[in-house]
């Protein structure tokens, strides 16, 4: 008998466990409408709709790329201290997740490394509200023994396309080129690629594919004529950063313009953001955000940029 | 060469390769234990992790490791129950219970990353339970539910006959029979078999990376209702496993400290499923004991 | 004498009860069997049915993903061969089942043959402690340990990423699956057999190669299958040390990927229902379909056994 009870006890448990799970599910949802709603559509009055002097409240799901989750995780754990009626949840899963789950009304917010019509359809694309919330820079970085410390565009597309397979061929010393690359679907990839090689390059044989920042460094630190790339924050004297085309990797020349190497970090909505979620990224563009949480974790801040730039790459003033 | 010679050649090779068998294990724990025990202390254990700077603990990732073991035993110990009573009990010798062994087999042999794109297909995007808990569970379940079943099957099988038809004598219901007289009896090896099969569960990690998800929010662990967003238990919520940890901090983290946070995590996984294995041998044994024992005071 | 009196009590209630117990019992367990075919059935036709997106819905010609060598999904022109993965699964596969096997075979040799009792005292903890170890701190172990090793073994040449990494870490990853089955197919051997060899004068060693060996032999070839079956399904541990370049795997010491290495990286950094995201399901089909063949395989190795 005592057996029969615990197992009966086990299968109310799970009914019991999958309707909170439903419950919790709805009720996340009827937050949420509101603020992902497409726009236009005669919502009932909701938070969003609210007199502006009444506290925020509501929960915001923002979910993405990995490189972007720890600004906009501790950005949020800010903003939930000061409007305690908030819940900000941040999610990883990668830049097509997040622009994916947007796009569908699964999330508040999609973060993403690259342009919205870089990754989706164009369509689609045209339905997302970009918010650029910073910039990151990328620097090409070789192992100390390669002897050069600057490469021109046409250079570096060689080493990158192969047709360069010793540095000495651009300058440097006798050693074999062996590059650490990011894989075909990464956002550091894509930037790399568009603004310091000017086209997209197929692997070289030998190369190999890391997505790890961390790893990609150390490999570069420890191995013999290695290159890759890696973003600003990651930089330090265990490996050597090189200029391009003359021009050094700082964030001055980022923000100058004269440093092409960069891209935005982006924070998508669907249709013009309401209520919470346009609170929060109006909170993400403060002075008090981008000169602190933005510039600590190694991006430059929007705000500082002289140059702007279209989903073409083209550069406007 | 002569057949003595021959035999003792190859007697030497077994050997050999018998003691390089225990040194691979050997060096593998030794390494383990001594690159990643020195990182490990309570507030390594306790601590949340880092995104991006060095210094973070594992507390988070090893209470969501614990918390999906629980939601996932949940699920399959019932289902896997009641399969492995069906094969055992119920099944006749035909062609549906083969194909049924055949499905078992087949579940048991899918890779885990498909079943973690099936879990991320139909529970994550389809259902819109998001990355969470609960589609992480649901994904173990099923990754789990053939070993349950096989076990379940095997414990029931080994019940002496004579158990079973001293039950029929007694005029019995059948369902009666197999709750009431061979479950208690199969239970010691039920129970050795699931925890064995759990400390498969805290290591998995591939079936998780699109089903739970590689993000903790940020846990308030004073705050137990399982509705709200920073509940730990909430099982909405995304959650990110000490395995999943390993390979993110590895593959994709920003961490300067990643390998000594490895290694750490490593010995942690490594000692809980130590912990695992002795546990199911030393129950195993206790209630063996304890059953036995009654039965001579009976 | 608790349960004679419980089921004297169960008479004086009747047959209603009796029968309402059984409905329950059958009706759960019915059900679980059930839940066991939903879900196999929904895992195929779910991952067929986007895996089979790539070639209707997007027109990626089928002969291109399993024969093109040329992966690059994201260039101008987008090509999608996707055979530099197939084969690096099958390479890494049967490599590491190439120096596991004959591993797991000498030791559950050396358990059943040559030190019974004792053997198995001292090496079935062993195995099922490495079958315990979890994937991804294997995978740790060999990017920690492994691959700067092969490194230094190659004089610095490569980077230690590559075929050689992912075989070996497979290997052990396998060791266990082949050992256990070799060892129970070993003990399910009748004494008599033996005995009767060594009653002939056959040494130990000619017994296990004349006699032993070939009545097993479809009983170890299915634990090196299922080997096989289960490095060709694993995927954070390969991809942590292969080095990922989408390339056929030319040489042992070259980085290269497998189906579920590149799944892994990219699954999240595509967008659904591109053709970027739905080739990496024709992947997953692809690991799908490769479990059924395996499973083919062992039945039919079994087959042969009974005979």
């Amino acid at each position: 008998m005592k057996s029969k009870k615990t197992l009966f006890g086990t299968l109310t448990l799970t009914a019991m466990l999958a309707l909170t799970a439903c419950g919790g599910n709805s009720g996340g949802t009827t937050t949420t409408e509101p603020t992902t709603g497409t726009g236009g559509t005669t919502t009932p009055p909701t938070t969003s709709e609210q007199p502006a002097d009444t506290a925020i409240s509501g929960s915001i799901l923002a979910v993405g790329s990995t490189a972007l989750q720890p600004l906009v995780d501790q950005v949020g754990q800010k903003f939930m201290e000061e409007n305690a009626e908030v819940t900000v949840q941040v999610q990883g899963g990668g830049s097509g997740t997040g622009l994916t789950q947007v796009s569908e009304g699964a999330a508040d917010i999609g973060n993403s490394d690259v342009f919205a019509e870089e990754k989706l359809d164009a369509d689609k694309a045209a339905e997302l509200v970009d918010h650029q919330v910073a910039v990151v820079a990328m620097a090409t970085v070789v192992n100390k023994d390669a002897g050069v410390d600057n490469l021109t565009k046409q250079q570096l597309l060689d080493v990158f396309s192969g047709k360069v397979t010793n540095w000495s061929e651009v300058g440097g010393a006798d050693k074999k080129i062996t590059i650490v690359n990011r894989p075909s679907s990464s956002g550091t990839r894509a930037t790399f690629e568009k603004y310091a090689l000017g086209e997209k390059v197929e692997n070289v044989e030998g190369s190999i594919e890391q997505d790890s920042s961390g790893t990609v460094k150390q490999i570069i630190a420890d191995t013999s004529g290695a290159v890759g790339y890696l973003a600003f924050s990651y930089l330090d004297d265990t490996v050597t950063a090189l200029s391009y085309d003359g021009v050094e990797p700082t964030d001055e020349n980022v923000q100058s313009g004269e440093y092409p190497v960069w891209a935005y970090e982006h924070m998508y909505t669907k249709g013009e953001p309401e209520g919470a979620t346009k609170a929060f990224l109006d909170y993400f563009m403060t002075e008090e955000v981008q000169n602190s949480d933005v510039t600590e974790l190694g991006y430059i801040p929007v705000s500082s940029m002289e140059v702007k730039r279209d989903a073409e790459g083209k550069v406007v003033q | 060469m002569n057949a003595k010679t021959a035999d003792k050649i190859a007697t030497g090779v077994i050997i050999f390769f018998a003691i390089v068998i225990v040194a691979i294990l050997g060096g593998l724990l030794g390494f383990i234990l001594v690159r990643g025990l020195s990182h490990i202390s309570w507030d390594f254990l306790t601590s949340p992790s880092q995104n991006f700077k060095a210094g973070g603990g594992i507390g988070p990732q090893l209470f969501n490791s614990l918390f999906l073991l629980v939601l996932t035993m949940i699920i399959t110990v019932p289902l896997g129950l009641g399969g492995g009573i069906y094969m055992a009990e119920y099944a006749k010798e035909n062609k549906i219970t083969g194909f049924i062994r055949l499905v078992v087999e087949v579940l048991s042999s899918f890779p885990s990353i498909v079943v973690g794109l099936f879990g991320l297909l139909l529970f994550v995007n389809t259902f819109k339970l998001g990355y969470s808990l609960l589609a992480g569970a649901i994904a173990l379940a099923i990754f789990n539910l053939p070993l349950m079943v096989r076990i379940t099957e095997q414990s029931f099988r080994a019940v002496p006959r004579e158990q079973k038809e001293a039950g029929l004598a007694l005029g019995l219901s059948k369902w009666k029979i197999i709750t009431s007289i061979l479950l208690p009896v199969a239970l010691p090896s039920l129970i050795t078999g699931t925890i064995l099969a759990a400390g498969r569960v805290f290591g998995e990690a591939a079936a998780l990376l699109f089903t739970s998800g590689m993000t903790t929010p940020p846990l308030d662990f004073t705050d137990w209702n399982p509705l709200n967003p920073r509940s730990p238990i909430n099982p909405l919520r995304s959650a990110e496993t000490l395995a999943v940890h390993i390979w993110k901090v590895n593959s994709e983290g920003r961490i300067p400290d990643a390998k000594d946070v490895s290694a750490g995590a490593s010995a942690v996984l490594v000692i809980m499923v130590l912990i695992f294995n002795l546990i199911a041998r030393w129950f195993g044994r206790f209630v063996y004991r304890k059953i036995t024992a009654s039965k001579q005071v009976n | 004498m608790e349960n004679n009196k419980a089921a004297a009590n169960n008479k004086r209630r009747g047959f209603a009860r009796h029968q309402r117990e059984d409905m329950i019992g059958k009706i759960y367990t019915y059900l679980c069997v059930l839940m066991l075919i939903v879900v196999i059935v929904s895992i195929v036709y779910f991952v067929a049915s986007k895996g089979l997106a790539t070639f209707i819905t997007d027109g990626v010609s089928p002969f291109e993903f399993l024969f093109g060598t040329h992966w690059s999904p994201d260039g101008t022109n987008p090509s999608f061969g996707a055979l530099p993965f197939i084969a690096g699964s099958f390479v890494v596969s049967m490599l590491a089942a190439l120096i596991a096997g004959p591993l797991s075979i000498c030791a559950a040799l050396f358990m059943t043959e040559i030190v019974p009792g004792k053997g198995k005292r001292i090496l079935q903890p062993v195995i099922e402690l490495l079958s315990g170890i979890p994937s991804v701190v294997y995978g740790f172990i060999g990017l920690t340990v492994l691959v700067p090793f092969i490194s230094t073994v190659s004089g610095g040449n490569t980077l230690g990423y590559g075929v050689a990494a992912g075989a070996l870490v497979l290997s052990v990853m396998i060791l266990p699956t082949i050992t256990s089955i070799a060892a129970d197919a070993l003990a399910s051997l009748p004494r008599g057999m033996r005995e009767a060899s060594y009653a002939l004068g056959a040494t130990r060693w000619q017994t296990i190669y004349r006699v032993i060996l070939p009545t097993l032999a479809p009983s170890l070839w299915t634990g090196i299958i299922l080997g096989i079956a289960r490095a060709f399904g694993e995927a954070l541990a390969v991809q942590m040390v292969i080095g990922n370049a989408p390339f056929l795997p030319k040489s042992l010491l070259t980085s290269a990927s497998t189906l579920t290495s590149v799944i892994t990286l990219n699954m999240t950094n595509t967008s659904t229902g591109s053709v970027q995201n739905n080739v990496l399901w024709s992947m997953a089909l692809m690991l799908l379909f490769m479990t059924f063949v395996f499973i083919i395989i062992v039945r039919l190795l079994q087959r042969r056994n009974k005979l």
